[in-house]
């Protein structure tokens, strides 16, 4: 058995143990052994401010991702086979383009002379245009719309399981199609829901181009922190510092996720 | 001779091999980097080729956007593949005192030691000039457009949105010319009294741009009616008709500078192109081929560049005179460090 899986295990020595375990290895070492880099990470406060901002963001970002998410995925599973091929490829579409295509149509789309804007005015909305980019609103829009088929595939895959005939049980013993919803589907659907969450608030906290692009500036995420400490210490191990904290709030909460539900089924969908 | 270019450091590394092979019986070569695209074209036919043509040399080029971190990497190993890099003179400056980039000896560099000492430092020599001005759309303002520091502070009698860069070199530069410091007495800078002005017209702000090509979409797609941003980037959305345009008055004149690697391969050929890049007539052939100011200013005495060419160039000396020059030595120092580390707390307060 070992030996069969020794080349894939080598490969994953490879390139992830190694290059993550050096990374780490740099922000303790550098000329010597020196806790400086963590101190810094831990003291200024501009960290702190940093990481609540990347917290407040992934929160936002993944509740609204699960409220839109919900019921896409509920009618992809409620609609005939045909209907439901349509809407999942529909999330899956925008896989095929690429992060920093979809940012920039953000952009196009919510800036000062931008689509939205145009359309609100010639509408009589608004008087002045208003400020949709270059802020945390313009980050978080397409954060989502980024983010949103990684809460839509595990909810649906979840909702997939759930037999139909316990609805059918429910509404033969009286129950109103909304009571079967909340009592029944709802609570049988939570594991997607805890998947579909997970996922997208680890891989928000990471992300990189729609802050850097449509923040403005202002809304410096902890991946920005990485890059920038780069330029500012001339050194690797101050912005592996920054990382290799955000890595660990990542397996905390893998941790504290684990404690409810099988890892599996958030990385494999089983 | 031919000059050859690699893109991407991969074929750089592999030319390096290919190359390393035959060296005792191949003509001098070196490895020059720069930043790519329009800007590395330009020189090429302006500066590189004629430069290697005269010296009988092979010129391969490499090009990278942040040259920095390579060169730690490079010198850090022991065995640096590139000879002279094109960079910030900052990072020559801060590179020198760290022990990665050579030392120059201005007697073989005698183009060079023939321009003012502001122009250079025991490291590296200027190689082009470039500006941070202040620009502005001539729709908002299509007279008593912005002309100072001191007009894009003013958010009553200009209103308007505005951006400035995300980084504080030349930006702290343009908030103490906004307080009324004159351009030639910005250095050492007072930080203190910069960052208090920059918090006047933070809330102002509706975007702290990080690229120059964000610079330029900002301002040409209207989001922004002032901002400050590098002269080729505005003049080039203005050429594409965009009506934009920028005052060098109170621009800070900064450069990039070429330098040498600590153990570059090819060291004495190095030097060698290092004096002929900086010579008058190649720099003159610079701004024939691009909107960058030439690093030597006896360029402008070679009457290759037309008056009314050299009244759109940053370093043209009446155009230099109405700016700020950029001191890398204080960015350089521990007080410059210190503000760019301070520019983080103040961003994200």
């Amino acid at each position: 058995m070992l030996a069969l899986v020794s080349p894939a295990l080598l490969v994953i020595l490879l390139l992830i143990v190694l290059p993550v375990g050096w990374l780490a290895w740099q922000s303790i070492y550098h000329d010597g052994f020196t806790l400086e880099n963590y101190r810094r990470v831990f003291t200024e406060d501009i960290y702190w401010r940093s990481f609540a901002l990347t917290f407040e963001i992934s929160l936002a970002v993944t509740l609204i991702a699960l409220l839109l998410g919900y019921p896409v995925a509920y009618l992809a599973n409620a609609l005939p086979k045909g209907w439901s091929i349509l809407i999942l490829s529909l999330v899956v579409l925008p896989f095929w383009t690429s992060v920093l295509v979809r940012a920039y149509a953000w952009l196009a789309l919510l800036q000062r002379t931008g689509v939205i804007n145009q359309l609100l005015r010639y509408l009589d909305v608004t008087s002045e245009p208003l400020a949709l980019v270059h802020n945390m609103f313009g980050t978080v829009v397409a954060t989502v719309h980024i983010l949103l088929p990684f809460m839509v595939l595990p909810l649906y895959a979840t909702m997939q399981k759930i037999p139909g005939d316990l609805m059918q049980a429910g509404a033969s013993l009286g129950a109103s199609p909304s009571l079967t919803f909340c009592r029944v589907f709802l609570p049988l659907s939570l594991p997607g829901v805890l998947a579909g969450c997970t996922m997208v608030f680890v891989l928000c906290l990471g992300f990189y181009i729609t802050p850097e692009l449509l923040g403005g500036g202002r809304t410096v995420m902890v991946s920005m922190l990485v890059s920038r400490n780069v330029e500012l210490y001339n050194q690797f191990g101050a912005a592996s510092a920054v990382a290799v904290v955000l890595l660990a709030s990542v397996l905390l909460i893998f941790l504290v996720v684990s404690r409810f539900i099988s890892l599996d089924r958030i990385l494999g969908q089983k | 001779m031919t000059t050859t270019r690699h893109f991407g450091f991969g074929c750089a590394l592999v030319g390096a091999f290919a190359l390393s092979g035959n060296a005792a019986n191949a003509a001098e070569q070196i490895t020059f980097v720069s930043q790519g695209g329009a800007y590395q074209q330009a020189q090429t036919v302006a500066i590189l080729d004629p430069s290697a043509k005269k010296l009988g040399i092979t010129i391969n080029q490499d090009s990278i956007p942040d040259a920095w971190p390579a060169i730690k990497t490079q010198v850090g190993s022991g065995k640096p593949i590139w000879d002279v890099v094109d960079t910030p003179t900052g990072y020559c400056l801060r590179g020198g005192e760290q022990g990665l980039i050579e030392k120059l000896d201005f007697s073989k560099i005698p183009n060079a030691a023939a321009m003012p000492e502001a122009y250079r430092n025991a490291y590296s020599v200027s190689y082009e000039f470039y500006s941070s001005v202040l620009a502005y759309s001539q729709k908002a303002f299509p007279k008593d457009a912005p002309n100072s520091w001191v007009d894009f502070w003013d958010v009553k009698k200009f209103p308007g949105r505005r951006a400035l860069r995300n980084h504080p070199i030349a930006t702290l530069e343009a908030a103490l010319m906004a307080d009324g410091v004159a351009p030639d007495k910005l250095y050492p800078l007072d930080v203190d009294r910069a960052f208090k002005k920059l918090e006047e017209i933070k809330p102002h702000i509706t975007v702290w741009w990080t690229s120059g090509a964000q610079s330029a979409q900002l301002l040409n797609d209207g989001e922004v009616d002032m901002e400050m941003a590098w002269n080729g980037r505005v003049s080039a959305v203005a050429k594409e008709g965009a009506k934009v345009s920028f005052t060098f008055n109170q621009g800070v004149l900064q450069s990039t500078s070429l330098c040498i690697l600590k153990g570059a391969p090819n060291l004495d050929t190095a030097v060698k192109f290092l004096n002929e890049a900086v010579d008058p007539v190649h720099q003159a052939n610079l701004p024939l081929n691009i909107d960058y100011g030439p690093g030597n200013p006896k360029a402008f005495e070679t009457g290759v560049i037309k008056p009314e060419r050299a009244a759109q160039l940053p370093s043209e000396p009446a155009n230099a005179a109405k700016q700020a020059l950029m001191s890398y030595a204080w960015w350089s120092s521990p007080a410059g460090e210190a503000a760019e580390k301070r520019w983080a707390s103040f961003m994200q307060k």
